[in-house]
C-alpha cells in the first residue's frame, strides 16, 4: 500500500471533503474529551495550575511523529508527499507571539473555539465570531504587511536538516523532551495547582 | 481556582465541585490527557496517511472571509494578495475547501463528545471576578487577535504547532515556541479575567 492515499490517487477531490469532515469529527471529539472546549481549562496552562494543554499537545505530536516515522521506515508512507508549510521565520515568530497573546485574551485557539461553541460555550461563540474580523483586518492590511509576511524565507525546512542530525535522532530527542516535559509539568501542577 | 457560584465545570478528574446548575446529570471528568493526546495524535496520523496533510482551523476562517468579501466586492477579493489564494480561480466555490469541511467536522465531533459526557450547556466560561459581558467581549477580541496572528504565521495551533510539530517542520517549531512565549508574556496582564 502506498500512502498518502490521496496523493496516490486513491480518491478524488470530492471524496477528500468527506474525509475532511470525518477527520474533523475525530479532531473535535478528542479536543472536547481533553477538556479543550473549556477556556478555563485551556488558560490554566498559562497559570501553571493545569498543564493538560502541554501534555495533550505533546502526546499528540509524539504519537503522530512516531507513526509517520515508522510508516516511512516501513516504506508505506512517502514523507516527501506530506505537505509542509514553508518556513518564513519572522512572520512565523511574530505571528506566533500574537497567537499566544490572543490565546490568553480570548481563552481559546481557532480549533478549540469551534469545539467549545459546539458544547454551548457562549464565550466560544464570541471567539468564533471574532475570527473573521481578525482575518479580514489582516487581508485589508495585507498590502502594507506583504513585505514582512514574505520575510525570513528559508523554504521547507525540517529540524533534522536545520540541526544537521539524522531524522531518527531528532525523533528520539523530541520524545526525550516530551517525557522530561511531562514530568516537569506534573511537578509544576503540584506546586501551583492549589485547590484544583 | 475555587468556583464561586459561577457556572463552572470540573476542570479535571477527581473534582466534583463544578456547579451543574443547568444540567440534570453531572458532567463527567475529562479524559486522561495522555490518552486524549494519543487519540488526537492518531487522528493527525490518519490525516497524514490518508490525505498527505495535517489538521488546521484558521485556514477555514480565511476561506470564509474570502468568500464573504467576494460576495460584496468580487474585484477587491481577487486583487487582494492574501484573499485571492482562498477565492481561487472561480472554478470552485471558496467554501468548497478541505479545511472548511474539516472544521464542520470539529463542530460535530465536539458536540458529540460534549453530549456523551453531559458537558453541553449554555454557559460563559470565565474567572470569578469578571462579568459575562466583559468576558464575551474579550473572547471576541481574542478571536480577532488570533485570526490575525494565524494569518501572519501561516497557521494556528492546529496547522503550525500540532501538525508542523509532528512533522518536525522547523518553522512550525519556531511558531509553536512563540505561541507559548506570547501566552506566558501576557498571562500576568490577563489574570483578572481568569483568576
Amino acid at each position: 500500500m502506498n500512502t498518502p492515499l490521496f496523493k496516490y490517487g486513491a480518491f478524488g477531490d470530492e471524496t477528500s471533503l468527506v474525509v475532511a469532515f470525518v477527520i474533523g469529527i475525530g479532531f473535535g471529539f478528542f479536543l472536547e474529551r481533553a477538556g479543550f472546549g473549556s477556556a478555563r481549562k485551556l488558560v490554566s496552562q498559562f497559570y501553571l495550575n493545569d498543564l493538560a494543554v502541554f501534555k495533550v499537545m505533546f502526546t499528540a505530536i509524539v504519537t503522530a511523529m512516531l507513526g509517520v516515522t515508522y510508516l516511512a521506515w516501513m516504506g508505506v508512507l512517502d514523507l516527501s508527499l506530506v505537505y509542509l508549510t514553508p518556513t518564513y521565520l519572522w512572520p512565523g515568530v511574530v505571528g506566533g507571539l500574537v497567537l499566544g497573546a490572543g490565546f490568553v485574551v480570548g481563552g481559546y485557539c481557532p480549533g478549540t473555539s469551534v469545539a467549545s461553541m459546539a458544547t454551548g460555550r457562549l464565550d466560544g461563540l464570541a471567539f468564533v465570531l471574532g475570527l473573521p474580523v481578525g482575518a479580514l483586518a489582516f487581508a485589508e492590511l495585507f498590502p502594507l504587511l506583504r513585505g514582512f509576511y514574505e520575510s525570513g524565507y528559508f523554504g521547507v525546512q525540517t529540524l533534522p536538516v536545520v540541526l544537521g542530525l539524522p531524522h531518527g535522532v531528532v525523533v528520539f530527542l523530541v520524545v526525550l523532551i516530551a517525557v522530561g516535559g511531562f514530568s516537569g509539568a506534573s511537578r509544576l501542577e503540584k506546586r501551583f495547582g492549589g485547590a484544583k | 481556582m475555587a468556583s464561586t457560584g459561577e457556572i463552572v465545570h470540573t476542570t479535571g478528574p477527581g473534582t466534583g465541585e463544578g456547579a451543574q446548575a443547568l444540567e440534570r446529570t453531572a458532567a463527567e471528568p475529562y479524559m486522561n490527557p495522555y490518552l486524549a493526546g494519543i487519540g488526537l495524535g492518531l487522528v493527525l496520523l490518519a490525516a497524514f496517511v490518508i490525505m498527505g496533510r495535517g489538521l488546521g482551523a484558521s485556514g477555514a476562517v480565511n476561506s470564509l472571509v474570502a468568500w464573504m468579501v467576494s460576495l460584496v466586492a468580487p474585484a477587491h477579493a481577487q486583487s487582494n494578495g492574501f484573499l485571492a489564494e482562498y477565492v481561487g480561480d472561480g472554478s470552485t466555490h471558496p467554501l468548497k475547501a478541505w479545511l472548511v469541511f474539516e472544521v464542520l467536522g470539529v463542530f460535530v465531533g465536539g458536540l458529540l463528545s460534549g453530549l456523551l459526557a453531559h458537558r453541553a450547556a449554555l454557559v460563559v466560561e470565565k474567572g470569578p471576578r469578571v462579568s459575562a459581558g466583559t468576558r464575551l467581549l474579550m473572547a471576541f477580541l481574542g478571536g480577532a487577535i488570533m485570526a490575525f496572528g494565524a494569518a501572519l504565521a501561516r497557521g494556528c495551533t492546529s496547522g503550525q504547532a500540532l501538525t508542523g510539530g509532528a512533522m518536525l517542520n522547523a518553522g512550525s517549531w519556531a511558531t509553536m515556541m512563540a505561541i507559548f512565549g506570547g501566552a506566558y508574556a501576557v498571562a500576568w496582564l490577563m489574570r483578572w479575567q481568569w483568576r
